[in-house]
């Protein structure tokens, strides 16, 4: 059994070539050019070092629509192929000396379920095919316009020999974190200057008070009442005409 | 005049400020694994039981000293007996090895909060390699969450000789969480009632947020049920009930001093023994409300990665045989495998070494506990929710409340002796007494932010505190019971707050909880008498795992330094009392 097909259910093996260029069938030039393999573990080296006997500038390509759109997910059919075909020749015909690159260059074949399938490029007399450098750069550097024409991204439509440049980190010029580091720093020095000060200034007010009544005599203010011309002697008088060595809060009537 | 004793604002900062010290990270990090090791749901028997017979009486004892003597734990010892002031100074000794390095974890905190405010979070991709050709080595045999703890937070190096050098951003970060204590007990209980307030209540809100978000993830209920499901077998078992005990015991936070000082700061008519049982239970409630969300959280995880491994193999099965894409699903997957097995042997041969066997139950067996749990599982699960900057930056702001919470308790064990001692407060205020502590914490505190510093952490959060508490509990029980005496305590207590002593504590304190410390301790030894040379757990970036390792000579010393120096404590300052009163009274003898 053909070790493409998926277990019994339908498969059609489509087989498409350039519409263009009736002088070679697109069956044979397929056959010659993607031949199958012999033994099924080719597939699963992706460094396609042990294809042997694949073409070595086919390159094999896998697509996860349904993973990719869930519901949206269309159907693979001829028109889409039509146009990945067109995608491939765009992006070849970026490369300098190819830029009058056919779409009838670019043949498909082995499509199965998966959806996967291989593709070659060929030169314009459609004997040879094109290196796969070429092809890998062309592919390499046009890769997002190919993804977005299919909807999809780098794992979802993947080229088994072509790896994605991975996006480089965006790194901001000021991490982050110093940021928040740094406001919350901050408000916390503010906090803890705030607090010391006011608990300065709490006991310097604190140690104003209750030495007026233990040091009266340091903390006298000096009133010189001037009557007739004479001085009196300086009373201790805090604040009013109490004297606060003598009185009692609330002896101003000697009891009888 | 004397100054008066400062006090709580209302009794109801006081029990907030004996929550928010109990309530630790331990109910968060330890308790569930204890949970899963030890049967499940069948844990909670033993649990319950040890915090009736161990928790509360021991709690109560330690309040109603400090309320009694309303001093600070020196203070309070040397009242009782003068021989036993070395309980105090064990207990500060152990207070302040155990704020050095419970800090750091605040500073981690801190970290992973800062880090929280990115998109996306920075440990849920791996970074790049140096030529940008693929992922960072390191990070793609371990995963981004723990190359993210092990290397960009701890840059740890692979051996505890290896002490490599300060890293400087853990190190501002130490030095932010000191300052946010620092602003915390800065004016004593006047500031720290107040703050007590949020840290005591905060992490609940999260906790309460974090329970309706767990229990509605897919996949929650997997880890519930498995969790809870109760393994009877395991009651036989002796390791759970001491375990059990263990954890209400260091839990509870007993044998430092911060309740006493907490309770000092009483009014002496207070009634304590409501205080006790209430913070108790809220505790115990706590863990196992805790254990609850961080199930479902793993249970989360669990259904996460076992529908990645199977994605994985789906995918794998379809690339390999070029089925149609969606055709393979995780129902028919098992009918499948035969079926491919059966039609085509030799590929199918071929792809077996790489198929996984992906199993649940393998997923939630990985039981974990401490700083791993905080910071890598549940960061692994945050990294998958949606919003998950708004999941991460409640969950690190929980844990520090958690951690300031108990940091408040500690340093307030350590604060009050010192401005209780006349010696020192008549010299210095009180602001620069919490600065000068807080300082000399925070430079000793950078060894914990070396490269090495892991290492010294696990030493100390191992051995700092574990053998020492066991000592000092089993000493202040007692003395309490038999140097002060029951009898004298009782009507000291009915004195004080006008209620008799119910039976039940008396037969606890005398009895029953020291024989249970004491079965604890002897445990302990023989556990540490057995093993034999003591090994640690070292990162190896290689492998992207960790690995077993001996401990080297001098960080065996510094093991043994650790707990001799608080348990000496104690017989050396009762010697040095004897020793005083001897000579005091050779100097008197002569002249009667």
């Amino acid at each position: 059994t053909k070790w493409g097909s998926g277990l019994g259910t339908e498969f059609t093996k489509r087989r498409h070539g350039g519409e263009e260029s009736p002088a070679v069938d697109p069956r044979e030039a397929c056959r010659g050019l993607c031949s199958r393999p012999s033994r099924a573990k080719v597939l699963f080296h992706w460094s396609g070092k042990a294809q042997s006997t694949y073409a070595e500038n086919a390159f094999k390509v896998r697509l996860s629509i349904k993973t990719a759109l869930g519901e949206n997910a269309y159907a693979w059919d001829t028109s889409e192929e039509y146009l990945f075909r067109a995608m491939v020749a765009f992006s070849m015909r970026k490369v300098p000396n190819r830029e009058k690159t056919n779409i009838s260059q670019v043949l498909i074949c082995n499509v199965t379920q998966r959806v996967s399938f291989w593709f070659v490029v060929t030169d314009p007399t459609q004997n040879h095919t094109l290196p796969a450098s070429e092809i890998q750069s062309a592919i390499r550097m046009n890769r997002n316009r190919i993804n977005n024409a299919f909807l999809l991204n780098d794992q979802t439509l993947e080229f088994l020999k072509i790896p994605s440049t991975l996006a480089p980190p965006t790194d901001p010029s000021v991490p982050i974190w110093i940021i928040v580091f740094g406001v919350i720093f901050c408000i916390v020095l503010i906090a803890i200057t705030l607090l010391i000060l006011s608990g300065i200034r709490q006991r310097r007010r604190k140690s104003k008070g209750p030495p007026e009544v233990d040091d009266t005599e340091d903390k006298c203010e000096n009133t010189i009442t001037v009557e007739n011309g004479i001085p009196c002697d300086p009373v201790d008088s805090k604040g009013g005409h109490l004297n606060d060595a003598f009185i009692t809060e609330d002896e101003r009537l000697t009891p009888l | 005049m004397e100054k008066a004793r400062p006090l709580w604002a209302n009794p109801l900062q006081f029990v907030f400020a004996c929550i928010s010290y109990a309530v630790g990270l331990g109910n968060v990090w330890r308790f569930p694994y204890l949970c899963q090791m030890y049967g499940g749901g069948s844990f909670l028997v033993p649990y319950i039981i040890m915090l009736i017979v161990e928790g509360m009486p021991l709690l109560y004892l330690e309040l109603a000293v400090g309320q009694r003597m309303r001093q600070g734990s020196i203070g309070a010892w040397r009242t009782i007996s003068p021989y036993l002031s070395g309980v105090g100074v064990a207990s500060v000794v152990v207070s302040f090895f155990l704020s050095m390095y419970y800090n750091v974890i605040n500073a981690w905190a801190f970290w992973y909060l800062f880090h929280s405010f990115q998109d996306p979070l920075p440990w849920s991709v791996c970074p790049l390699n140096s030529n940008h050709t693929g992922l960072d080595e390191e990070c793609e045999k371990a995963s981004s969450t723990q190359y993210f703890w092990y290397r960009k937070t701890l840059n740890i190096s692979p051996s505890i000789q290896e002490n490599g050098g300060v890293q400087w951003e853990p190190a501002l970060c130490l030095v932010l969480a000191w300052l946010v204590v620092y602003l915390c007990i800065l004016r004593g209980t006047e500031s720290t009632g107040k703050v007590v307030y949020f840290t005591a209540s905060l992490p609940y809100c999260v906790l309460i947020i974090y329970l309706v978000r767990g229990l509605t993830l897919h996949g929650a209920t997997n880890g519930l049920v498995y969790m809870f499901t109760p393994k009877l077998e395991q009651l036989a078992n002796p390791k759970a009930w001491i375990n059990a005990a263990t954890q209400i015991f260091f839990s509870l936070g007993l044998g430092f001093g911060s309740l006493i000082a907490f309770a000092s700061y009483n009014e002496p008519s207070n009634n304590c023994q409501k205080h006790a049982i209430i913070v108790s239970l809220i505790n115990s409630s706590t863990s196992i409300f805790a254990s609850i969300v961080t199930f479902s959280i793993y249970g989360f995880k669990a259904t996460f990665n076992y529908e990645s491994c199977l994605n994985k193999v789906i995918l794998l099965l379809t690339n390999a045989f070029d089925l149609e894409d969606g055709f393979v699903t995780a129902s028919n997957l098992e009918q499948l495998k035969g079926y491919l097995a059966s039609a085509f042997p030799d590929k199918y041969g071929e792809v077996l070494p790489q198929i996984k066997n992906c199993s649940l139950e393998a997923e939630l067996d990985t039981a974990v506990q401490g700083t791993g749990l905080a910071f890598i599982v549940y960061t692994e699960a945050i990294k998958n929710m949606e919003v998950s900057q708004l999941w991460s930056v409640l969950y690190f702001f929980m844990l520090l409340m958690l951690g300031i919470g108990s940091m408040l308790g500690n340093t307030a064990a350590i604060l009050t002796p010192l401005t209780d001692s006349k010696v020192i407060s008549r010299h210095l205020p009180k602001e620069a007494i919490s600065g000068l502590v807080c300082l000399l914490n925070c430079a000793i505190g950078m060894v914990f932010t070396m490269e090495a510093g892991n290492y010294w952490f696990d030493i100390f959060n191992d051995y700092a505190a574990t053998l020492s508490l066991l000592l000092i509990v089993l000493v202040e029980t007692v003395a309490v019971c038999y140097v002060y005496g029951l009898r004298r305590f009782e009507s000291d207590l009915k004195a004080m707050t006008g209620r008799t002593l119910n039976w039940y504590w008396k037969a606890m304190w005398a009895g029953v909880s020291p024989l249970l410390i004491i079965s604890l301790f002897i445990f302990y030894l023989s556990d540490y008498i057995l093993t034999g040379t003591l090994q640690y757990q070292a990162w190896d970036s290689s492998q992207g795992q960790l690995v077993t390792k001996d401990y080297p000579p001098y960080a065996l010393a510094v093991i043994g330094l650790l707990v001799a120096s608080s348990t000496m404590c104690i017989p050396l300052a009762a010697l040095g009392t004897f020793i005083k009163r001897r000579l005091k009274r050779g100097d008197t003898a002569p002249v009667a």
